[in-house]
């Protein structure tokens, strides 16, 4: 560990010092068995104050995997902010539009000032890769925000007051469940009488809700029987607290791991959705599935069209989920503590 | 007796709390004129089982406990002790079982209030210490915050103004450094600091009584024998009553004052410490003590444990739950079920409270196999 305060154990490479901090780690996670308190009497850690998120993250920092989806991710979210600055060109100005000739050149090539050439309506296709990454955000982000809020007001209400909410609940959420969820993102997505970015965004949200609702609430109930919260109840903490503080922090984990790789299948879905135009009909705000369904007339001519967009979409979708997967194992709670 | 919802069929007119009778003479003799601090009356507690008889765990219980004073309930795993707590407490779930009978805290049935005053009382009357220590703390939550939310939840107090006690708390049950443990989480604590956090929060409002359900089972020897120090400790500086609950008749040796043995349900025998370690009169009682293995034993000599598990039990209907795996059974044991009689051939101590016991061939004084 690369802390700059004088070690107990100073004098050891940094390297072997590490490998002590993950045995001492080791040995500090099986002592809820009774036969190894004395080896871990004391502190298991020296710094104070450190959480559970903290240990975590100590674990996930040297998972190469983790690295990997993290970096795409964080490239990802940089390009995002930033785009309309490092993007050459304006990507709504029909810039290369005089060379387009409908018969004979519909899609203008690579030239000097444009890398990637233009697409049909003139336009830079590498800006509007560029400022697209910034919809595909959006949609991530916001789709997986109010996928969350539904998800969890439903599975919060469901684990927390267990009976007939529950039953209710519970029941909304199967029959959500049981439409399977592209078509239900389209249902959604093609009864907006003016489809939008945002419309798309609610389509895809709803979908995650039970998916969400679900989870929690499985975890929520797991959480009702724990002991804690059993110690909880026998200090006569009241119900609210006892939901807010002892169960529904400790329910959290899985949803969160399940939100990182639902950013993927949002971002995949969105695409799906203005492939099939029902999202933004304005195309002069880029989205990568947008410009894949507008490349589909010219897939046999010009496959970069459609390969350029599509490869952005797997990149990130393929970050989000390997962030996800390896948090996921991070939190999985066999090997927490 | 006390509730009209007894069910008959098990019910005799006067089971004996604290001796034969409801009202024991020596009892009333030397407890205060209020009487005890926890009166616990025919408590029966039935699991329902789908397609099956429902499932006495806890089977017409009646004991006392006066302020001040360390009851152990005693007996192996399944023998409904830490049911009984939990239905003194409030705590089992509301659906599937069925709770009877009294349980009278300073004169007030706990089983007749609603959830939202008893639970009023919980952690600032009554409070409990269970098992493992690391799982019954939240693990998200730092341990300052956790003491101090007893103290805000019973006594008002604003979270800034409760962490001082919080602090004062955890120093009084001997954890050192207490400023920088109230930032930390139960994970970076040992397991012996984590039972001392426990006891902390349930010290918090002071209660008058503590229930322990196995409060040093997790824990190793060393680390036992202090937690159980400190727990004598502040019950004595306390005043705090407190009712045991364990397997382990080595807790129950250096901590309790009265103590009622548990098989099936029920309570077996009932006796003062002193009188029930020189002269087990139950079958049970006596194979529980010689199954202790011993330093002073011939090396090679063989443990002696009690023959047999809980799931050999026979129903208490028509005879006694025990007889599969007594040393010393009658034919009466497996016909009649023994009642539970104040024990007038048991030796006892002057000025002790009388004995109870169920059995109809209990081990005579000399007999005890040890």
């Amino acid at each position: 560990m690369n802390d700059p305060r004088p070690h107990p154990r100073g004098g050891l490479g940094a390297r072997k010092k590490e490998r002590i901090d993950s045995l001492a780690r080791a040995g500090a996670r099986r002592d809820d068995a009774p036969d190894t308190e004395v080896a871990s009497a004391g502190t298991v850690d020296d710094r104070a104050g450190v959480s559970l998120v903290a240990s975590a993250w100590r674990r996930l920092r040297r998972n190469v995997v983790f690295l990997a989806g993290a970096t795409i991710v964080v490239l990802f979210v940089i390009l995002a902010l930033v785009a309309p600055l490092v993007a050459p060109h304006d990507p709504s100005a029909g810039l290369l539009l005089s060379q387009v000739r409908q018969q004979t050149n519909p899609i203008p090539g690579p030239q000097p000032g444009f890398p990637l050439g233009g697409d049909q309506a003139g336009r830079d296709l590498l800006s509007r890769l560029l400022v697209g990454s910034r919809q595909t955000l959006y949609v991530g982000v916001f789709a997986t925000l109010g996928g969350l809020i539904g998800g969890l007001t439903l599975g919060t209400l469901a684990g927390a007051f267990g009976g007939w909410i529950d039953s209710l609940v519970m029941r909304v959420v199967d029959v959500m469940l049981s439409i399977p969820s592209l078509l239900m993102a389209f249902s959604i997505a093609a009864i907006a009488a003016r489809p939008s970015q945002w419309t798309v965004i609610l389509a895809i949200a709803i979908v995650q809700v039970p998916i969400f609702a679900r989870l929690l609430r499985g975890s929520m109930l797991a959480q009702r029987h724990s002991d804690h919260v059993l110690a909880a109840r026998a200090l006569g903490v009241k119900p609210a607290p006892i939901v807010f503080r002892h169960m529904l922090p400790n329910a959290l984990g899985p949803v969160i791991v399940q939100a990182t790789l639902v950013v993927a299948t949002a971002i995949i879905d969105a695409a799906a959705l203005s492939f099939l135009g029902l999202g933004n009909p304005d195309d002069r705000v880029p989205e990568w599935g947008q410009m894949l369904g507008a490349a589909q007339t010219y897939l046999a001519g010009y496959p970069h069209l459609a390969f350029y967009p599509a490869a952005c979409i797997i990149v990130v979708a393929l970050g989000f989920t390997l962030m996800g997967e390896s948090l996921r194992e991070a939190l999985d709670p066999k090997s927490r503590r | 007796m006390s509730t009209a919802a007894s069910p008959p069929d098990r019910r005799h007119p006067t089971a004996p709390a604290d001796g034969p009778a409801v009202h024991d003479p020596a009892a009333a003799g030397r407890s205060d004129a209020t009487g005890p601090l926890l009166s616990v009356r025919n408590l029966t507690v039935r699991f329902r089982r789908q397609g099956e008889e429902d499932f006495v765990a806890v089977d017409d219980v009646s004991f006392d406990v006066r302020a001040g004073q360390t009851v152990g309930l005693v007996g192996e795993s399944g023998c409904g002790k830490s049911v009984t707590s939990l239905a003194i407490m409030g705590l089992l779930p509301k659906r599937g079982n069925t709770v009877t009978g009294r349980v009278d805290f300073e004169g007030i049935d706990l089983l007749s209030l609603s959830p939202r005053q008893l639970r009023d009382r919980r952690g600032r009357d009554i409070a409990m210490i269970f098992q493992d220590p690391l799982s019954s703390l939240n693990p998200v939550v730092p341990i300052g915050v956790q003491v101090s939310e007893v103290i805000e939840r019973h006594v008002g107090l604003s979270r800034a103004k409760a962490r001082p006690q919080a602090r004062e708390l955890l120093s009084k049950v001997g954890i050192p450094d207490p400023d920088r443990r109230l930032s930390e989480y139960p994970h970076q604590l040992s397991g012996g600091m984590r039972q001392r956090a426990l006891i902390a929060m349930a010290l918090a409002c002071r209660p008058r009584l503590l229930i322990a359900d196995e409060p040093t089972t997790a824990l190793d020897v060393t680390i036992q024998a202090q937690i159980l120090a400190l727990l004598k400790e502040l019950v004595q500086d306390s005043g705090t009553a407190l009712v045991m609950i364990t397997h382990d008749l080595g807790v129950v040796a250096g901590l309790c004052d009265r103590v009622n043995v548990l098989y099936g349900g029920r309570i077996v025998e009932r006796a003062d410490r002193h009188e029930l370690f020189a002269t087990p009169r139950h079958p049970y009682t006596n194979g529980l003590l010689a199954s202790i293995p011993r330093l002073d034993a011939p090396r090679g000599q063989r443990l002696s444990p009690v023959p047999g598990s809980v799931a050999d039990n026979i129903p208490w209907d028509h005879a006694c739950a025990f007889a599969p795996r007594c040393d010393r059974p009658v034919a009466a044991c497996r016909e009649v079920t023994p009642e539970l009689v104040t024990d007038e051939a048991a030796p006892s101590a002057p000025g002790g409270l009388p004995r109870a016991l169920r059995c109809h061939h209990p081990v005579e004084p000399g007999q005890e196999s040890r």
